[in-house]
């Protein structure tokens, strides 16, 4: 790759950013101004949450279910057999922080964002985003604004029931099918989980899914050239919303602290 | 009155309008004809502010439309009506929604007021009773109409017609020419129509304008249209293949 290439690649890394920074602040000024849409904010509240239900309850089971399977082994292998029951709290630890927030980050990107793209960007190509302007809707407040408050509220709410279904079945994998003492293993998970590790992966959540509504409506309205330009905005934000939510869930983790008490 | 003055707009390379002047009058028909790709649904998206000329101004009774911004635009939009060229209908929404939708944000009509309003205005256009029916279950004149009946619920001031009459069977199109008539004498809106449609063009025109490379080149009556010794216009008018604009 040449130098000039290189630069204007990276120019246009810095235009798209500064597109996604101008649609956000957009949305927060229009967050403070009436008319709300309360229809469409309570459809997409159904639509990211109610429908988003079965895939996140999947994904966390299994989820739950391999990460109980790796710790009883590691704790099995290294601190010794009878050791296995201390491996709750680390399941619930690992699940609440970092695996479920993230699964359901990944899943709600699969899911909502590409069909908040698709959506968006067909409503675009067909000018009926023009024709929300012409009957008296701004489209930024009629259609990102509901769907990035209804993702900010329902990835959260997606995240605990992800947690509760994750811890669920690390304890079935442990106490009933590896046979660990379910009195010594409950014990100590309640005892080391704390509300704040819940609270952190909760408010990750809420973050990712600012950053998937936002994303999938930026690439929904800037959709052009019919179909194939609907299917390349779907795509571009599944991808470009997953690595956000990684690459933002290390600085999350990193810079919030470790313990509400520190 | 409308003024639109010297408006240029280019999308990348591509020089669309090039510099376009053109008065329209209140309670005026203006009738604007030109080739596919000529810019003229551009022109129409540009007088109500959907998309920003380059250089010029588009002025309405005064107010500057080039120069406003957000929440004042988009109160200035309650005077227009926009049938778009392909309807626009929401695809999430019923017939009824749709042509509700900017009676609930531009006028105080309640729910009983606003359900007779719909009716009326799908009678207006032939379509009494489909006020159920999803945009998908309709053909593409019918969509079309629904659009008309969705851009003058709410009684704007200047309605925009982007190829009211393409799509529409000839009974229908003429059933369109009249209503574009009626709603002028009833309500005294002002018009503006594109079309390729010569017939309707001197039907329902006070004024009709060409656009050619980006420029309006020629305005006058429709008698005026007719005879006059523009070698463009002539070609238009009579859709001639041979003649000065295939001919580089
Ligand atoms: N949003 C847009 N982006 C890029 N080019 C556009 C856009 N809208 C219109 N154009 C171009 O402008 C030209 C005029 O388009 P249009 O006004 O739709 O023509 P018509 O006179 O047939 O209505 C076309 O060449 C079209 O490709
Ligand atoms: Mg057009």
């Amino acid at each position: 790759m040449g130098r000039d290439q290189r630069i204007s690649l990276l120019a246009e890394f810095f235009r798209q950013l500064g597109e996604v920074a101008f649609l956000s602040s957009k949305t927060f000024r229009n967050l403070f101004k009436r008319p709300w849409e309360k229809k469409i904010f309570l459809q997409q509240l159904e639509e990211i949450g109610v429908r988003t239900l079965p895939v996140i309850s999947l994904t966390a089971a299994f989820g739950g279910l391999v990460f109980a399977l790796q710790t009883y082994l590691g704790f099995h292998r290294y601190i010794g057999p009878g050791s296995e029951a201390y491996g709750g709290p680390i399941i619930s630890l690992g699940l609440t922080k970092e695996l479920i927030p993230i699964l359901v980050g990944l899943m709600a990107a699969g899911r909502v964002g590409s069909s908040m793209a698709a959506e968006i960007g067909t409503m675009k190509i067909t000018e009926q985003v023009d024709a929300l302007f012409t009957l008296g809707a701004d489209p930024n407040r009629y259609l990102v604004v509901p769907r990035t408050v209804a993702a900010f509220l329902m990835l959260p709410c997606l995240t605990i029931f992800g947690d509760i279904i994750g811890i669920i079945c690390g304890l079935i994998y442990n106490v009933v099918i590896m046979g660990v003492n379910g009195t010594v293993y409950l014990r100590n998970t309640l005892l080391y989980l704390e509300l704040w590790d819940v609270l952190t992966g909760v408010l990750k959540a809420g973050v990712f899914g600012v950053i998937i509504a936002v994303i999938g409506c930026w690439q929904g309205l800037k959709a052009e050239g019919g179909a194939e330009g609907v299917g390349r905005a779907t795509t571009r934000t599944v991808v470009i919303a997953s690595i956000s939510i990684l690459i933002s869930n290390f600085f999350l983790s990193k810079f919030l602290p470790g313990n509400l008490s520190l | 009155m409308i003024r639109i003055i010297d408006v240029r707009k280019s999308f990348g390379p591509k020089k669309v309008l090039n510099g376009v002047n053109l008065e329209i009058r209140t309670g005026e028909t203006m009738v604007i004809i030109g080739q596919s790709g000529s810019g003229k649904s551009v022109l129409l998206k540009l007088l109500i502010g959907i998309m920003k000329p380059d250089r010029g101004e588009i002025n309405v009774d005064g107010m500057n439309i080039t120069a406003l911004r957000g929440d004042e635009l988009l109160r200035a939009t309650r005077r227009f009506g926009m049938l778009f060229q392909a309807a626009a209908l929401f695809d999430s929404m019923t017939v009824a929604q749709n042509v509700a939708f900017g009676l609930e944000r531009y006028t105080d009509l309640g729910p009983d007021g606003i359900r007779t309003r719909v009716a009326d205005c799908l009678a207006k256009v032939g379509l009494s009773g489909i006020e159920g029916l999803m945009p998908y279950e309709l053909s593409g004149g019918m969509k079309k109409r629904v659009g008309l009946a969705r851009a003058i619920a709410y009684r704007p001031e200047i309605i925009l017609y982007d190829e009211p009459s393409t799509g529409i069977d000839p009974i229908r199109a003429d059933a369109i020419n009249e209503l574009i008539i009626l709603l002028k004498k009833e309500m005294t809106v002002t018009s503006v129509v594109i079309t390729h449609d010569m017939v309707s063009s001197y039907k329902v025109a006070d004024r009709i304008a060409l656009l050619y490379e980006g420029r309006i080149v020629e305005i006058g009556t429709p008698e005026a249209i007719k005879n006059s010794a523009n070698a463009v216009v002539q070609q238009f008018i009579h859709g001639r293949a041979q003649g000065p604009i295939t001919n580089w």
